[in-house]
């Protein structure tokens, strides 16, 4: 009996790692403090995935915006859907897809089905941009002022509560 | 019509590997030679199946068939023919055809030579191997198939990532699959042994010989990958510690400690659970490395696009096959109890001691590409960079280059370890003799640099030393092991060299100005544009001279691709035998052509690179041992022989 505790001991680790492998697909629904906070936002040029240009990030200065990371293929990106429509929806700013590693057909099925409410839709099919504003998963959103500095960071869905306590006291204290 | 075929064979390999898992074992069970016998026919029928279908893909690529939408995909009008081919495993779904492909090769190649295992072994062990196939054509068929249609058909594809358009990318998958697919099969005869309660020295010696070239394949895999990252992403490194890469070096680190054990375990009755334990460790990091990869659990530079279905079905692969592999360890593990003692004083001690640290290294670097999984549980970011698996690995591979010697100088079974070290002494008054000689060369050297310039002449001395002395240097097991050591040893000095002595610059150019590094005089004429069949280029023009004389002139390139409106750097190198020089454009500064350019000079890069290919020449000199030839001659005698007295 002895015996089999100690060949149990593989058995076991490889067990704890299987269940922190599935807790950790998908989704990373943590507040992260992220050092790009206070920091302007890093440098970018990408293509659009309605129209044949690209933009950069002084495109954006002159007002508040917000960095929403999605993609297609991302669940919990459905279930922040509705949030980012009412958001953009409000005209309290604008809203800044950012189409992270997806099939141009995948992410234009999406938004034809759900509806798109984003002003501008930047396409990072590679993914260094996303890595560059250190984005863990999607979605990831980014509040950003008018000078081009990050503001705040949220990992994980908009949800009615986060936007409300969170991206909107912040974007009253920019005005 | 084709997909529909390719389709159709994809559904007859997944019932063959059904057929494969279920016939031989039951036959095993129920000690029934004719079901026992199907296992090698359906092995090379499931072969020629897989086979067909993934030719069917590479064709639908060579005619450019967009109905197909994993062609559309990666695949455009203007893409070059080459280009075309190897887009068949350039994206997921294709490679993962090629892995089903190659695991069936294997199959195939071990249904063949196995004349030395008794019926009921390799009925067992092909039955495990088919079940491995089963779970992964099973995963092309309902996570990821390559002959789905689309309808409207598109007039032209997306084209192909241009990451992927290069020679190393090319190659760097199939040997990675070669190596990972390669150990199934020393996992598939822990399995088979576990089930039925017994290993011997034939067995493991049968099966070294497949993992050796299993690890062949993984290094020149990982040493590709290594050289593609250095000359195609444009910052000069040759190893990241990304998640993406320590996928590959994982079951590369658990490899080598498996080839280390099983030269002792086909030797004597030792070390038999710990050999099986290693087996089912070495896959099983396979499979997870796929997951970490395919599933986008970790963010890494170079990942794939993320589905949670497919990251979902590799898991429970994984919890299947390893954890139903682990579960048999439990419960079977004591039975293959091993019954010869060891002494202290011998081989075998410094062989375990060599496990024991790839072993922990293995571990070291899971915990690190795991850590920030493990930490976000408890609602904490934090990330695991280059500084910690630097720092780590030095610390294991001290003790690693220090016994090093000292193994391949004790003999086996018993020896006299003060002897020994007595014996090693010349070689360690060799070695740091030539390491002050160096320390002057190249002074000023800091305390990495030293340890792991002095580790590797330690090894290089003692392990030629030995060479010359060993009575049997003639043989093909001994050259092999002293050919991979001085892999490691060159390994060991010239990455320490290129580590540490290397220079970085990035400099503003002008048309026209002259910078100097490292006693080189860069010479920058200018950009001008360059139309290429699917990409346009900036290129440059840099012109390195050598006190007035003129080395070469270097035209590193930005590239940028249309169809996937995306832009690739592509560094220009001069390789040479001491040192690599190395320009890569940033970005265009100012109006009057003034570029970022990045300047390194990398010493001995390439001799690192020599290291690992030395490393696995090792593994492959050591496959044409006469003693294991003639061993493995005499079981198949033997096995012969018992199949004429039941006939």
């Amino acid at each position: 009996m002895k015996k089999i505790v100690i060949t149990l001991i593989p058995l076991a680790l490889f067990f704890g790692l299987v269940t922190l492998l599935f807790l950790n697909m998908g989704y990373h629904n943590e507040h992260v403090p992220s050092p790009l906070i206070g920091k302007s936002v890093p440098s970018f040029e990408l293509p659009l995935l309605y129209e044949d240009k690209t933009m950069t990030e002084q495109d954006f200065i002159g007002e508040p915006w917000l960095l929403n990371v999605w993609g297609s293929w991302c669940p919990n990106c459905l279930y922040e859907h509705p949030v980012v429509t009412d958001l953009a929806q409000s005209g309290k700013l604008k809203v800044v897809g950012l189409n992270w590693k997806d099939e141009f057909s995948d992410a234009d099925n999406w938004l034809k089905r759900l509806g798109n409410p984003y002003d501008v839709i930047l396409v990072d099919y590679v993914g260094n941009t996303a890595i560059d504003f250190g984005v863990y998963g999607a979605p990831e959103s980014f509040l950003i002022d008018a000078n081009g500095i990050i503001v705040h960071k949220i990992v994980g869905e908009l949800t009615p509560e986060n936007v409300a306590n969170e991206i909107l006291p912040k974007l009253a204290q920019l005005q | 019509m084709l997909p529909e075929i390719g389709q159709f064979l994809l559904v007859l390999a997944l019932l063959l590997a059904t057929a494969l898992t279920v016939l031989p074992m039951l036959g095993y069970a129920r000690n029934n030679e004719t079901l026992m016998q199907t296992a090698r026919p359906l092995s090379h029928v499931l072969f020629i199946t897989t086979m067909a279908s993934f030719v069917i893909l590479v064709v639908l690529f060579v005619q450019q068939d967009f109905s197909v939408r994993y062609v559309a995909e990666n695949s455009s009008l203007e893409l070059p023919l080459r280009y075309r081919i190897t887009a068949a495993w350039g994206a997921h779904e294709g490679s993962i055809l090629m892995w089903v492909t190659v695991q069936a090769l294997w199959i195939a190649a071990v249904a063949k030579f196995s004349r030395s295992l008794s019926l009921d072994q390799i009925a067992r062990v092909l039955s495990v191997l088919g079940f491995i196939a089963l779970g992964f054509v099973a995963f092309v068929l309902f996570a990821s198939n390559p002959f789905e249609t689309i309808f409207p058909v598109p007039l032209d594809g997306r084209d192909l990532n241009p990451l992927l358009q290069d020679f190393g990318m090319i190659m760097h998958p199939p040997l990675l699959y070669f190596g990972y697919v390669g150990l199934s099969v020393a996992f598939a005869l822990s399995v088979a042994a576990l089930i039925g309660g017994e290993i011997n020295e034939q067995w493991i010696r049968w099966s070294r010989r497949w993992t050796n070239i299993a690890w062949a394949f993984l290094t020149m895999g990982i040493i590709l990958g290594s050289w593609w990252a250095y000359y195609e992403l444009g910052w000069g490194g040759w190893w990241f510690w990304d998640p993406v890469e320590n996928a590959s070096f994982l079951p590369w680190l658990a490899g080598t400690a498996l080839i280390h054990v099983q030269a002792v375990s086909e030797r004597k009755n030792a070390f038999r659970g710990w050999t099986v334990l290693l087996a089912i460790i070495a896959f099983s990091l396979c499979i997870l490395g796929t997951f970490l990869v395919r599933s986008g659990s970790i963010t890494s530079v170079h990942s794939f696009a993320a589905d949670p279905f497919r990251g979902i079905f590799i898991l429970v692969l994984l919890a299947i096959y390893s954890g139903g592999a682990l579960t048999l360890y439990t419960f079977r593990a004591n039975q293959l109890k091993s019954r010869d003692t060891i002494n202290l004083n011998s081989r075998e001690t410094l062989m375990l001691a060599n496990s024991l640290i790839f072993i922990t290294a293995t571990f070291t670097v899971l915990l690190g590409t795991l850590f920030p999984m493990i930490f976000e549980a408890v609602g904490k970011k934090i990330s695991v960079g280059a500084p910690y698996f630097g720092l780590m690995f030095f610390v294991l591979m001290i003790p690693m280059a220090v016994l090093l010697p000292l193994g391949s100088q004790l003999k086996w079974h018993r020896d006299d370890v003060m002897l020994a070290i007595k014996q090693l002494v010349p070689y360690l008054l060799i070695t740091t003799v030539l390491a002050v000689i160096v320390w002057f060369l190249f002074k000023p050297l800091n305390m990495r640099a030293i340890a792991g310039i002095y580790g590797g002449l330690w090894v290089f001395t003692a392990t030629v030393g030995q060479w010359f002395k060993h009575p049997a240097r003639g043989s093909a097991g001994v050259i092999g092991m002293s050919v991979a050591h001085i892999g490691v040893a060159v390994f060991l000095f010239s990455m320490s060299m290129t580590e540490h002595k290397d220079t970085e610059k990035d400099i503003l150019m002008q048309p026209g100005s002259t910078h100097q590094v490292a006693g080189y005089d860069f010479t920058f004429t200018g950009v001008d544009r360059v139309q290429q069949e699917n990409y346009q280029a900036q290129q440059g023009h840099v012109e390195v001279r050598r006190e007035g004389r003129l080395i070469t002139t270097l035209n590193p390139q930005k590239r940028f691709y249309p169809k996937q409106q995306m832009p690739m750097t592509e560094a220009a190198i001069y390789a040479g035998w001491t040192k690599d020089i190395y320009v890569s454009l940033g970005e265009a500064v100012n109006k009057e052509g003034g570029w970022a350019v990045r300047i390194y000079i990398k010493p001995l890069i390439r001799w690192m690179w020599f290291g690992g290919i030395l490393m696995l020449s090792g593994a492959i000199i050591a496959l044409f041992s006469t003693r294991i030839k003639r061993q493995e001659d005499k079981q198949r005698d033997r096995v012969m022989e018992q199949q004429l007295k039941l006939s």
